[in-house]
């Protein structure tokens, strides 16, 4: 079953159609990769699904539900995670309380409870922080829980909105090159990660990567994107092997 | 008696200062921890003022009903008056929070502006409204049959500090809780918060109204304690633009910071007019202008230099679970 | 009414000038130049300075053309203040704004900056003329001459719009035709293509606060001559040139244009109804309008 549909989604920036009539279905379970050229709309298709940008047309399905146009933050609460190329961390924020941001509807968001409802926001806070340290644990940066987030190295804040994603309970996470500007160790273990919450939490992944190793390595199936439309799906062999996509790639990094 | 001279100087200078930390504590929450560029802060002053004054006076009776004018007195005690002075800024910091809280930091600084200038023109032209340039006069202290009152001071202060501890506790409450925690991730990356599920413009709407009735309980404060206000009062520079030098002197992003940088700043404001009265004659009347000179420059070394103040925000500040 | 009008085009024309500069470095500096109006205020001051005491101890005649209320004297004046609030606005820049650049500060830092410079500015002036209204020409009578339909119109103000025309006219050519003014065109629309594409982005920025400040002292020195000097008289343009800025949508020229027009006329026109002290409120006013209807103006796309 396709947990994530797009169909017919088009943006236009002046004159330039950027998503140009592009339909695509992500399989729940998969990890799924993206690929395409640069400037092929990865990133704008991206944006159009969390709600960063608002389509000019077509349609975005998750789970069934239409979720075309909504804002942000309520996108997020169909559980729908997504990073972005270069990482957005809260820069003055420890880690820690990177990921304790995350959860949704904490009883101490409201700002009322925090004057009358001190005990429920103590309990609670107390739970996410225990799973904030252990989510730390697993991508292994809990020795820098307490650091500023703008001080980690560029791969970890990779691991960082990995483990914002993960303290999200999402359904499916949106990967926006997330092996971009990482030393070979590192990937290595992102990968691991990825899979692994894929296979133990039943997350769903579509990713956007360049680095075609860990797309032939990870993803299964991967979608081709090229001048804002789907030009081709299928296992990494077959995409490898397609000729139009060579085409497409033309002049590219992939030959 | 000298010494007592000088013991009643202290108090009225700690008045001052404690009025404006409280505004101070205001700003923080609006600056400091939401990023919220408001530099109107006057209008709040002022409409906080005004309000409290007019809650708490009686409506003129008989020949004063010719020279005075207001909207309402209640005569009511000066409680209501804070709580009045509060919702009211709350509900205008709403109205001004509609259009430009969606938009840009610029919008609302600009509409902050323009609402503290306009208000200030408005109380000086109607006079329906509150007795237009010549203002309101007489405002009821609180408590004041307790004591002699060329000795008030003493019971103002205790009130003025009573209830800057009492915000000072709610704010750090609220920041230190998730709700500070999302005020501060908005303040680092808008786009980011959405992303992970806040509603930014709600929570910006939220920290703007509770910032501006905190200014509003200051403005109602000040009211009481010179206990005669008028249009002429709520300039950029007494009212908006000190209380920004005192909250980047202190630390923004810190509630001691702001109470710090309230005294210090005020100190310094009041130090330097010792220092202005030697210069001579010719010169004199153009001593505050020196004085705010010397704080402008100090702000842009700050600003330069010192970005973080003198108590930058603390490394972790969601601390309730230590 | 048409008097009004005709007023209102005369305010809006000085609005025009001010917002003009304003939009230019909001659009290639990116942030709110608060200090534009007081830029407004120095260069009116500056004039007043060269024309009360400069010029008479070089012994320049204190002379009037015709029917207009300044003479030589002000001629003279002229291109040299609008050149020296150029250079503060340059001055500015390198002593304050380039630091906060380059140390990556936030752009409401660079705006909260730009308040402190208004406000040392408006100071140095309250200390060196005072807080009172000055003229340049005190106690000169200034006749009106009437034209059709009962429109009263003083010389000066013709002349007005004759030199904010040939300074538009002239930006119009300079952002045309000349390399560093294209390169401003460029910036303004991409930053960071403007870069990889090899233009001196610092030395574009150094133009644009030349011209913005020289437009800014532009707009000061045409209002003192058609109403006075006075310490916050730029501060008070501050809301107006803001609304027209927005309503022009950041960045545009030409909508910066059109929207200080159309600002000043509503001012103008509101004082048949309102108290004309109340001009501040209704340009406040205006804006927040344009907010709620179409907050990215009326040459923003969408
Ligand atoms: N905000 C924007 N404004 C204008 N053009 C944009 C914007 N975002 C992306 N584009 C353009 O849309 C096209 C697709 O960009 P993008 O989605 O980033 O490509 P990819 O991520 O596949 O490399 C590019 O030509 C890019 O220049
Ligand atoms: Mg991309």
């Amino acid at each position: 079953m396709d947990i994530l549909e797009v169909k017919n989604l088009v943006k236009r920036f002046g004159g330039l159609k950027a998503v140009n009539g592009c339909s695509l279905g992500v399989k729940a379970g998969t990890i799924t990769g993206l690929i395409g050229p640069n400037g092929a709309g990865k990133t704008t298709l991206f944006n159009l699904i969390t709600g960063h940008l608002k389509p000019d047309g077509g349609q975005v399905l998750f789970q069934g539900r239409d979720i075309t146009g909504l804002p942000p933050h309520e996108i997020f609460h169909n559980k729908i995670y997504r990073t972005f190329q270069i990482t957005r961390e809260f820069s003055h924020m420890t880690v820690l309380e990177n990921l304790m941001l995350m959860p949704e509807d904490q009883v101490g968001e409201r700002v009322w409870n925090t004057w009358f409802r001190f005990n429920a926001i103590y309990v609670q806070e107390k739970a996410i922080k225990e799973k904030a340290l252990e989510v730390l644990e697993f991508v292994g940066l809990r020795r820098l829980a307490n650091e500023y987030a703008g001080e980690l190295s560029g791969g970890q804040k990779k691991l960082l909105e990995l483990a914002r994603s993960m303290m999200a309970d999402p359904d499916m996470v949106l990967l926006d090159e997330p092996g971009a500007g990482i030393n070979p160790s590192l990937m290595q273990k992102l990968m691991a990660h990825i899979r692994q919450l894929c296979e133990e939490k039943n997350i769903t992944f579509l990713l956007i990567e360049h680095d075609m190793n860990l797309v032939m390595n990870l993803c299964n199936p991967v979608i081709v994107l090229s001048e804002g439309k789907k030009l081709t799906e299928g296992t990494p062999e077959e995409v490898k092997t397609d000729k139009r996509v060579l085409e497409a790639y033309l002049g590219g990094q992939y030959r | 008696m000298e010494l007592t001279g000088l013991l009643a100087y202290l108090i009225s200078f700690a008045i001052m200062a404690g009025i404006y930390a409280v505004f101070a504590l205001g700003l923080n929450i609006h600056w400091g921890y939401t990023g919220l560029f408001n530099i109107g802060i006057a209008g709040f002053f002022c409409v906080g003022a005004y309000t409290s004054a007019m809650i708490t006076t009686p409506q003129p009776t008989g020949v004063y009903a010719h020279y005075v004018h207001q909207l309402f007195g209640w005569h009511l005690p000066f409680v209501f008056g804070l709580m009045g002075a509060a919702l009211m800024c709350g509900l205008l910091a709403f109205f001004i929070g509609l259009p430009t809280l969606k938009l840009g930091e610029d919008y609302l600084a600009i509409a902050t502006l323009g609402i503290a200038e306009s208000l200030r023109l408005i109380f000086n032209n109607e006079q329906w409204l509150a007795n237009g340039p010549r203002g309101l006069m007489g405002l009821p202290q609180p408590l004041a049959h307790l004591i002699d009152a060329r000795h008030y001071n003493y019971i103002y202060l205790v009130i003025v500090l009573a209830v800057m501890a009492l915000i000072y506790f709610l704010i750090e409450r609220s920041i230190r809780s998730p709700w500070g925690r999302v005020l501060r991730a908005i303040r680092e990356d808008e786009v980011s918060a959405s992303m992970s599920g806040k509603d930014v413009f709600a929570f910006k709407m939220q920290a703007l109204i509770f910032g501006a009735m905190v200014m509003g309980v200051g403005g109602a404060l000040y009211a009481h304690y010179s206990r005669s206000i008028s249009p002429s009062v709520f300039t950029p520079l007494y009212g908006t633009f000190i209380i920004w030098v005192m909250l980047m002197a202190g630390g923004s992003g810190n509630n001691k910071g702001a109470v710090l940088g309230a005294f210090v700043m005020w100190g310094i404001w009041i130090g330097t007019q010792f220092l202005t009265d030697f210069l001579p004659y010719t010169v004199k009347s153009r001593a505050p202008y020196i004085r705010f000179l010397v704080i402008w420059i100090l702000l842009e070394f700050i600003l330069l230099y010192r970005p973080e103040g003198l108590l930058g925000e603390e490394k972790r500040v969601s601390k309730l679970i230590e | 009414m048409v008097e009004l009008i005709f007023y209102g085009i005369v305010l809006g024309s000085i609005i025009s000038l001010g917002a003009i500069g304003l939009t230019l470095v909001y659009g290639i500096i990116r942030f709110a130049n608060f200090a534009h109006g007081d830029f407004m205020t120095v260069g009116a001051y500056i004039t007043l300075f060269l024309i009360s005491i400069v010029m008479p101890w070089l012994g320049i005649p204190d002379t009037t053309f015709g029917p207009l209320s300044f003479g030589l004297r002000t001629l003279l004046a002229f291109p040299l203040a609008i050149g020296a609030v150029g250079g503060v606005a340059i001055l500015l820049d390198r002593i304050l704004y380039q630091k906060l650049r380059r140390s990556d500060s936030n752009l409401v830092i660079m705006a909260m900056a730009s308040l402190g410079a208004a406000f040392i500015l408006r100071m140095i002036v309250l200390i060196l003329w005072g807080a009172d209204s000055l003229f340049y020409r005190p106690g000169l009578l200034r006749p009106a001459v009437e034209l059709p339909l009962n429109v009263k119109v003083r010389p000066d103000q013709i002349l007005i719009m004759a030199v904010v025309c040939i300074l538009i006219v002239s930006l119009h050519l300079f952002l045309k035709n000349s390399k560093i003014g294209k390169a401003m065109r460029a910036t303004a629309d991409n930053m960071e293509l403007a870069l990889v594409s090899g233009i001196n982005t610092e030395r574009v920025i150094l133009w644009t606060w030349g011209i913005a400040g020289a437009l800014a002292g532009a707009a000061g020195i045409l209002y003192a001559i058609d109403v006075q000097v006075h310490p916050y008289m730029g501060w008070n343009f501050l809301i107006p040139i803001f609304a027209a800025t927005i309503l022009g949508s950041i960045g545009n020229v030409y909508g910066a244009l059109i929207g200080g027009l159309v600002i000043g006329v509503v001012q103008q026109v509101s004082t048949a109804f309102l108290l004309p002290t109340y001009k501040l409120p209704v340009a406040f006013l205006m804006m927040i309008l344009i907010l709620f209807i179409r907050p990215k103006g009326i040459f923003g796309s969408k």
